[in-house]
């Protein structure tokens, strides 16, 4: 009863817009589908948006990880404020945000006209979007690790002093290890929302074909040009390369979960 | 390695968890930190490893003063209630974690850590189980694998954490005879942290009985229930009776009737503490506690009653399980033992 609900409620929502994204394509004919997957202008949008995305995951890595640590750790005065903070990218309109993030960065912006002078561009360029993608995909980053990282003990970081270990072993050696579950995960999760993010990279990216558009907005101009069949064909290259990428993930996951006997 | 811990102080937060305490450790004892929770027991051990500092004082080991020395560079193998154990190594790395994070001058090659843990496990009886990984072991096996691990290093003192206090009752009794065993073969200077008094007793070769952050005794199993010196020991360790006294002269009164037993101290009032099972029933009704059984219980091979010895005193004795104990009766007794404490 519960799996057949399980089942039945998947195939609603995922597996039947999948199949019908899949189907559509297919109406353009293997050489049809394989002239748009090797346009150049679909080539470089697909490698804009998988390249910033991971970039910004990786980033989000390293940054949420720390913040994670902090929350978790220290006690600080406004620690449930910025606590709270963290959450916001969640509920934040991305268009909102991306509006933001854009008039900062532009050449007249807060930070933007810092950078100017530096011949550091960073709106309307790669470099933009991958701040935007950094911007939503932190709290992912976070939110896994955070409970994770709260099971830890403290002794376990004393046990590791008392035989010896510098601190840095310690990080390197006890506690990075036990959390490359979770941090992969939080990866996994900040990448994949960063490969299908519109709203908030649109504005910044200023949108210069082979320069700095995404998967995502040609998708959204071949339909304006009511070239169904088109959009459909990218997203479903899109849809692909993701697929890949998180059963790659996954495949890491189920080994380390293997190797460290969680869950048995 | 001896241990000495002189005048140490510590602090919380302006909380004070150790006032003054000084402790002696010989080399190769095995030292027992007994007392109810927030006595400093654990405060006490944490600072001799040095994940304290103490506010005030110095440990030393040997003749080097340790309190310099940071955790890593005091060689100390402890061992904490809850295992500690690295959950994403398997057994055989968790053991030889401490030589691999040497430095390389004074690392063993990676194929004598893998020799040197092997031989641990086996002497924690532990081999077979080297691949496994922690969430894979029973408790016990657990805390095996975090004294071989805390042994690995060569400790020259060896820090116990209430090591007993996660496991059932069972195999708590199987390692506290096993780590007995251990400590004699391998003479590692022992310092375990227990709230259980049996353990102290069973285990130890010296006892330091602990309350509100004060040594209250130090002494061998024997010495502390036998002679307590202070009320707080007689009633932690072993169960106590009391009773309200007067001493004149050196004889001791109850409400006026001498007791029949003596005491060195001052005139004045006090407290008579003794052993509920350490008294002698007595036909003499002028030099004895006298009163009338008011409970009786079965307690194991023994009869407990409490009498009513006064208008305000109840007192709990213990009697043979046979002996005529029926409400109302009368019984007399004298305590074989005691000790008279001032009244506070």
């Amino acid at each position: 009863m519960t799996l057949g609900f399980t089942l039945a409620y998947l195939a609603l929502i995922v597996l039947i817009p999948l199949t019908g994204l899949v189907w559509r394509s297919a109406s353009l004919g293997w050489t049809g589908f394989w002239h748009v997957a090797v346009d150049p202008r679909t080539v470089n949008a697909l490698k804009i948006s998988f390249g910033t995305a991971l970039v910004a995951a990786l980033i989000n890595v390293i940054f949420g990880v720390i913040v994670a640590w902090v929350l978790v750790r220290y006690r600080f005065r406004g620690r449930r404020v910025i606590d709270a903070i963290v959450d916001l990218p969640f509920a934040l309109p991305t268009a909102v945000a991306g509006i933001a993030l854009t008039s900062i960065y532009a050449k007249n912006g807060w930070i933007g006209h810092l950078l100017e002078p530096l011949g550091i561009k960073v709106a309307f360029t790669p470099v933009g979007i991958t701040i935007a993608l950094i911007f939503v995909g932190l709290p992912f980053v976070v939110r896994t690790v955070q409970p994770v990282m709260e099971e830890i003990r403290k002794e376990v970081e004393e046990a590791a002093a008392t035989l010896g270990a510098s601190r840095f072993q310690t990080i390197t050696r006890v506690l990075l290890p036990g959390l490359q579950p979770a941090i992969l995960t939080g990866f996994a999760l900040a990448f994949a929302r960063a490969v299908g993010e519109y709203g908030s990279v649109i504005f910044i990216a200023g949108n210069l074909p082979y320069v700095s558009e995404i998967a995502p907005l040609l998708i959204v101009i071949r339909l304006e040009e009511f070239d169904y069949a088109g959009a459909t064909a990218i997203a479903a290259i899109m849809l692909l390369l993701s697929f890949a990428m998180l059963f790659i993930i996954n495949l890491i996951q189920a080994w380390s979960r293997r190797r460290y006997g969680y869950g048995t | 390695m001896d241990v000495r811990v002189s005048g140490v102080r510590k602090e919380f937060d302006r909380f004070p968890a150790l006032h003054d305490v000084s402790l002696d450790i010989n080399s190769g004892e095995l030292i027992a930190l007994l007392g109810p929770s927030g006595s400093g027991k654990t405060t006490l051990l944490r600072l001799i490893a040095g994940l304290e500092s103490p506010t005030e004082g110095k440990v030393y080991f040997g003749d080097e003063d340790a309190s310099l020395k940071s955790v890593q560079e005091r060689n100390v193998g402890f061992v904490f209630q809850h295992y500690a154990l690295f959950r994403h190594m398997t057994v055989l790395d968790n053991v030889g974690f401490g030589l691999k994070v040497r430095p390389s001058t004074t690392r063993p090659s990676s194929d004598e850590i893998r020799r040197r843990s092997s031989e641990l496990l086996d002497f924690v009886q532990l081999s077979g189980l080297e691949k496994r990984y922690p969430a894979q072991l029973s408790g016990g096996q657990r805390q095996r694998v975090a004294l071989a691990r805390a042994m690995a290093i060569e400790p020259r003192v060896l820090l116990l954490d209430e090591p007993f206090g996660a496991l059932d009752a069972k195999v708590r009794k199987e390692l506290r005879r096993w780590l007995r065993e251990i400590h004699d073969k391998t003479k590692h200077t022992t310092v375990f942290v227990t709230h259980d008094q049996d353990e102290a007793l069973e285990l130890a070769d010296r006892v330091v009985v602990m309350s509100q952050g004060r040594i209250e005794q130090i002494g061998t199993p024997d010495e502390v229930y036998d002679k307590p010196n202070s009320p707080f020991v007689y009633g932690f360790i072993g169960e106590s009776s009391s009773v309200s006294v007067r001493v004149e002269h050196g004889q001791l009164f109850l409400a006026g009737h001498p007791l029949g037993i003596t005491s060195d101290r001052g005139d004045g009032e006090g407290l008579l503490y003794f052993r509920p099972h350490d008294v002698e029933l007595v036909d003499d009704t002028n030099e004895c506690i006298s009163g009338t059984i008011v409970a009786s219980r079965r307690v194991g091979a023994t009869r407990r009653v409490e009498l009513q010895i006064d208008a305000e005193q109840r007192v709990e004795i213990g009697i043979d399980a046979d002996y005529p104990a029926r409400e109302k009766n009368r019984i007399s007794f004298r305590p074989r033992h005691w000790r008279v404490f001032g009244k506070s």
